[in-house]
């Protein structure tokens, strides 16, 4: 559906996305995932035909989004990040508006079809002035559900909504997601993780890394590791878990706890905690020390250490010079 | 064609949203209707009839003041406000945009213009025999094609700002360039005169449509003017997206 090849788009002398390529099939989800100023709005206003690339190629539903950026824009259905509303108007004259530009039938139904799927139908008649922050974000919603888009491009769409609302957005997006695709882009893992079937993350322009979000954790996590702690005396137990087929290594941490490591794909948890129980031990905790998405993500994204420590020191040691 | 006229509705309805709209029509009223009691008095004074002129020569300079103030919103606004994005991710072309709110503004216009025929109307009452009735329609087709360029000049200048007062005023400046620009040609001799007298926006009014006189080369001038003025506006609309 979404096809993208070597996007590049650069503001002046700064690249803001660096020839980013992927793909999105119907019925998908994929996740856009970076830090501020990574470059998730300027790809989806290129994808959106808001504002042509410097260079490289994509289309949507086979239109190409510069030469048949018209068709494009008919197919799409777009929330930008900073909702656009005319507050002067109704919420029901905003979505005929937007209604009539797209040339559609049965606005009525339509309209309100949308506005029960953002659960706005008692504002119907109230101005778009008048709404909070989460209702604005809704309504924006609405205004890119209304002519039931085979793509939909949502950026950051859950900010500034309470989390009842979120559970709400969730399933909306979900549901149009099962035989549309959907774009979105955020900042909130635990949305991202929930919601995509696909996660793209995104760091200064570039992809970093791109999988499903279970797969994305797996990789990077590699091996399984798990955290022990037992009440008694821990004796030749270590030794014997590492006799364990599975288990790759084991660390001692003090008197009571140790942590073991498996190979991929094996789970010898159940046989660890038998053997610690039949030593006549209490089995006190036992919490696999995997890396979640989030983890994953500072990782990918966070600048190189190495670069920046160097710097961060001098700075930190400036002010106490021009004080002495 | 069809998002030009959902534009232009939507634009023209906006204006009786806003106070701004209620507020301009008033004020060229009231200064109308005082300059039209004044006139009326002093020609009767003067034993001599008055004409639509009186109407319609003050009319310009109203117009060449508010009209910046009604047009200053059109682009800028949702520039600022991001709308714009939302206009031009809708697929609609550029030029439509402008082009509709072109139209829009050019509805509400129209509608000044229709409430000010009240003064011809009892004009007609009180002189006798009537007043010339060419002489009204041939200034009001001049005023409805000035009140266009003007409109155009407001939307195209809207376009290139994102700040409401910044379009006002280079809109303003824009026109009173135009609309003065002979006023140098009186001291130059030659071909640069010809050239800044046909520039000059005013020239193609007075001389003509307010005296009765309807030339096709003054209609061109103006058509001209409001096609090259929204050509240049719906440029500056694309050039946004490569900015």
């Amino acid at each position: 559906m979404i096809r993208v090849l070597g996007l590049t788009k650069d503001y002046g002398s700064r690249r803001a996305i660096d020839e980013l390529t992927f793909d999105a099939e119907k019925g998908e989800i994929l996740g856009f995932l970076g830090p501020n100023g990574a470059g998730k709005t300027t790809t989806m206003r290129i994808l959106t035909g808001y504002m042509p690339p410097s260079a490289g190629k994509a289309s949507i539903g086979g239109f190409d989004i510069v030469e048949q950026s018209l068709e494009v824009r008919r197919i799409v259905g777009y929330l930008p990040e900073t909702v656009p509303l005319y507050p002067d108007m109704t919420l029901t004259e905003y979505l005929k508006y937007m209604a009539d530009l797209r040339h559609l039938r049965n606005t009525k139904v339509r309209i309100q079809k949308v506005l029960q799927d953002v659960g706005l139908e008692d504002r119907a008649n109230g101005y778009v002035g008048k709404l909070s922050k989460g209702m604005r974000q809704r309504i924006g919603l609405a205004q890119a559900l209304l002519h039931e888009p085979q793509v939909l491009i949502l950026d950051e769409p859950t900010i500034g909504l309470d989390p009842g609302q979120v559970v709400r957005f969730r399933e909306v997006i979900r549901s149009i997601g099962q035989d549309r695709t959907v774009l979105l882009s955020s900042h909130i893992l635990p949305e991202v993780q929930e919601l995509c079937s696909r996660v793209l993350i995104i760091n200064k322009g570039k992809i970093v890394a791109e999988d499903t979000p279970d797969q994305l954790q797996s990789r990077l996590m590699g091996a399984q590791r798990v955290g022990v702690r037992v009440r008694g005396e821990i004796g030749d137990l270590p030794a014997r878990v590492e006799q364990i087929a599975g288990v790759t290594s084991i660390t001692l941490h003090g008197e009571d706890r140790f942590e073991f490591e498996s190979q991929p794909g094996l789970d010898v948890r159940g046989e660890v905690a038998r053997l610690v129980v039949q030593s006549g031990l209490d089995l006190l905790e036992f919490r696999p020390l995997n890396m979640s998405l989030e983890e994953v993500y500072l990782q990918l994204t966070r600048s190189d250490p190495a670069d920046s420590s160097p710097d961060a020191i001098e700075e930190s040691e400036e002010p106490e010079t021009e004080l002495s | 064609m069809r998002n030009i006229w959902v534009i232009a509705r939507k634009e023209f309805k906006h204006f009786f949203i806003s106070p701004i709209a209620y507020a301009v029509a008033f004020a060229i009223l009231l200064i109308l209707g005082i300059l039209f009691y004044a006139n009326v008095l002093a020609a009767s004074v003067q034993q001599s009839a008055p004409t639509i002129q009186i109407i319609l020569a003050p009319l310009t300079t109203l117009f060449l003041f508010t009209i910046p103030g009604i047009t200053m919103r059109s682009l800028a606004e949702e520039q600022k406000a991001g709308t714009l994005e939302l206009l031009l991710t809708a697929p609609v072309r550029d030029w439509e945009v402008v082009i509709g709110k072109w139209l829009g503004a050019m509805l509400f216009v129209l509608t000044i213009l229709a409430l000010t025929w009240f003064f011809p109307i009892m004009l007609n009452q009180i002189v006798s025999p009537g007043i010339d009735q060419g002489l009204m329609l041939a200034g009001y087709l001049g005023m409805i094609l000035l009140s266009g360029a003007f409109l155009a000049i407001g939307v195209m200048t809207s376009s290139f700002f994102s700040n409401q007062i910044a379009a006002f005023f280079a809109s303003l400046g824009i026109l009173l360039v135009l609309w003065m620009i002979s006023y140098p040609a009186q001291v130059m001799g030659g071909a640069g005169n010809e050239v800044l007298r046909y520039l000059d926006m005013s020239e193609h009014f007075y001389s003509t449509f307010l005296r009765g006189i309807i030339e096709l080369k003054d209609i061109v001038y103006y058509v001209s003017v409001i096609a090259l003025a929204l050509f240049l506006g719906s440029v500056s609309v694309e050039t946004r997206r490569w900015r």
